[in-house]
């Protein structure tokens, strides 16, 4: 009996705890969740005045070109910068995972380009990127080459949005890697050159292995953020030319904030949800199924 | 033939020296347990061999072929971890094939080899499994199996029974010993446990302090001990050491004085004492025998008595506070306080000198 109201007494001060962020947590995250389920099957503008209408907004966005485009961009966009984050981002981890100065250096400047906002980001790479007196026009320029219109192409837009997000967001896959590298005890290592494994022999045989959770998390955590491209979208290209790289969330912001038809909205990002949701989770459980019995 | 050579090896870790001037040589079957406590760089020879450190001056030569210039894997060694160090995600198989697949050996070669060191560590069972579904004295046996595998000219052991639990570090012991007669190889075994060492080397390196304290078979470490600290280090319980002083008189053979006064004989002769300069004179537990108060060379008062079933280590202070300790039988009945006579067994008495040098000279 007193050990049960002990541990009963133990639960309740365990959800005194918990109470204030589980409130806010349904109250900005569970609720809005739901709500937006049920307002995809609704008609609506902000300023009042709704009407259920069922699947109707989810068959007007299978049929809709423009929201079309922008899934097909999205998707391209994350088969452009995940692999090149993890990639890059391994590779970094790989050479940087040292106790040298120039390496601690090197790491806090790979990481630095994390921290800033999205607005700093596009301005930066606006000045790299425009045709008239960017650093890469100067450069072509200069080899006597013609400058290319990196945002104003239609088939360059989206690469070259995708160039400004890995820079951008090269920081986190390579902590998370280099954090993974460091778990990797020193004495497999050794075991290995005693084994006369060579570099290449010991990343693929050892190194890969061993940091193989690690690698699914970054692509996952990767797959979820870059398909919610926006911010690199909107200030740099506006989704153009041509919606060439409008993305989801630049639609969906589109269609509810300046045409005012949430429902429309909310029915287009419940899509992008579930598309992201099978994309990590197909991920997820294929990275699981490779592992041996 | 010699199997190993070190000669004149030294390495620094920035501004610590961790190896000073260190030379030995190992015979082609001889296995070598290089003993010693923790920081004295026992680890970092034994890694500075295998080539996973670099040294700074010196050489090192396996079967007279000079290695510390080559890469770990061109050295012809092999070396079984504290740790195991097992690689994860591989199966046994795997784990001890990985070496030979790195050289390009025949798969029908690898096979034969896997099962002939499978049968030789009753591993058969386990060459499917992964090192996560091993016990630690089946990783154990794996991380042997790996090493056999490649056929090595040297085999090495950092510490391979720390990681095991009693009853289990004795089997483990018996395997290697029945190993080392089997396959015949130069073995260099590191440890910090002097039973370790007393029972599987044909030699023992006493390393201390980055430098060599004495290089014997296991008879001449414990009875013929070269320093001070190669004395208190070997024996259990350690040997008692006493600081004396000098008694003149016309015998060759040195006698000297405790602080209480109690005189003792030595077979140390005065000709191989300094002439000056402070003494101590080191006995083991067993050459100090227990008898009634007054029939010995001094009284001692019992501190502590430790029963060991066979015998007891029965904890002594004399008059001057100095403290010693004896072995007796299991029958030893005396109480705490109780006043003992003592006697000194001349034949287990060493001398050393202010550096800790034994003077006492064996045949």
């Amino acid at each position: 009996m007193r050990v049960w109201s002990a541990a009963a007494g133990e639960a309740r001060s365990g959800m005194l705890f918990v109470a204030p962020y589980l409130m806010v947590f349904s109250i900005l995250l569970v609720f809005p969740l739901f709500s937006g389920m049920w307002l995809s099957l609704h008609k609506a503008d902000l300023f009042g005045g709704s009407q259920f209408i069922g699947w109707e907004n989810y068959t007007r966005l299978f049929r809709d070109p423009v929201f079309l485009k922008s899934v097909r961009n999205t998707g391209y966009f994350v088969v452009l910068t995940v692999p090149a984050l993890a990639i890059i981002g391994l590779g970094l981890a790989l050479a940087l995972n040292n106790r040298s100065r120039r390496s601690a250096i090197l790491r806090g400047l790979f990481f630095s380009s994390s921290v800033l906002s999205v607005t700093i980001v596009t301005l930066i790479w606006r000045m790299v990127l425009i045709p008239d007196g960017g650093l890469i026009a100067g450069v072509m320029k200069s080899i006597g080459m013609a400058p290319i219109p990196f945002l104003s192409s239609a088939h360059l837009a989206l690469p070259a949005l995708a160039m400004v997000t890995v820079w951008w967001c090269i920081g986190l896959p390579m902590m998370l890697f280099l954090a993974a590298l460091q778990q990797v005890p020193a004495d497999l290592y050794e075991a290995a050159a005693l084994d006369n494994a060579g570099w290449w022999r010991t990343l693929l045989s050892i190194t890969l292995p061993s940091i193989r959770r690690t690698a699914v998390v970054v692509v996952v955590i990767e797959i979820i953020l870059q398909f919610q491209l926006f911010g690199q979208a909107q200030i740099m290209t506006l989704g153009g030319p041509n919606n060439a790289s409008l993305p989801i969330v630049l639609f969906i912001y589109q269609v509810g904030f300046q045409r005012w038809d949430i429902g429309y909205a909310a029915a287009a990002s419940e899509i992008l949800f579930c598309i992201i949701l099978a994309a990590a989770m197909t991920q997820f459980f294929a990275a699981r199924g490779r592992r041996r019995g | 033939m010699i199997g190993l050579a070190l000669k004149g090896v030294s390495k620094r870790f920035g501004t610590s020296l961790v190896l000073d001037d260190v030379s030995l040589e190992v015979g082609a079957s001889e296995l070598l347990v290089v003993l010693g406590p923790s920081g004295c760089g026992k680890s970092t020879l034994l890694r500075a061999i295998a080539g996973l450190e670099s040294i700074d001056s010196g050489a090192i030569e396996i079967e007279g072929e000079r290695v510390d210039h080559l890469t770990p894997g061109k050295r012809g060694v092999a070396m079984v971890f504290q740790s195991y160090a097992l690689y994860p995600h591989m199966t046994v198989r795997e784990n001890i094939s990985f070496g030979l697949v790195n050289v390009g050996v025949a798969t029908a070669e690898i096979d034969r080899r896997i099962a002939d060191v499978s049968r030789m560590l009753e591993m058969e069972p386990l060459l499917n499994r992964l090192p996560a579904e091993l016990s630690g004295g089946q990783r154990q046996r794996v991380a042997i199996g790996r090493a056999i595998v490649k056929d090595p000219r040297v085999f090495m052991f950092d510490e391979p029974l720390s990681n095991l639990d009693a009853a289990l570090r004795s089997r483990t012991r018996h395997e290697i010993a029945n190993l080392h007669r089997r396959i015949k190889r130069t073995m260099v075994f590191v440890t910090h446990d002097q039973t370790e060492a007393m029972t599987l080397a044909d030699r023992i390196v006493v390393m201390n302090q980055q430098r060599i304290e004495q290089i014997g078979t296991p008879s001449e470490v414990y009875n013929h001990p070269a320093t001070l600290f190669v004395a208190t280090f070997v024996g259990s319980p350690a040997m008692n050491t006493l600081a004396v002083t000098r008694v003149a008189a016309a015998e060759t053979l040195q006698r000297v004085r405790l602080a209480d006064g109690t005189q003792i004989d030595t077979l140390v002769p005065t000709s191989a004492l300094p002439s000056e300069g402070p003494l101590r004179i080191g006995l083991r537990p067993e050459s100090v025998k227990l008898c009634a108060p007054g029939e010995g060379l001094t009284n001692a008062t019992v501190e502590f008595a430790e029963f060991m079933g066979d015998k007891t280590h029965v904890y002594l202070a004399l008059a001057s506070e100095d403290r010693i300790v004896a072995v007796d039988g299991a029958s030893f009945t005396a109480r705490v306080g109780e006043t003992l006579g003592i006697k000194f067994d001349a034949a287990g008495t060493h001398l050393f000198d202010a550096e800790g040098r034994n003077c006492r000279r064996f045949s």
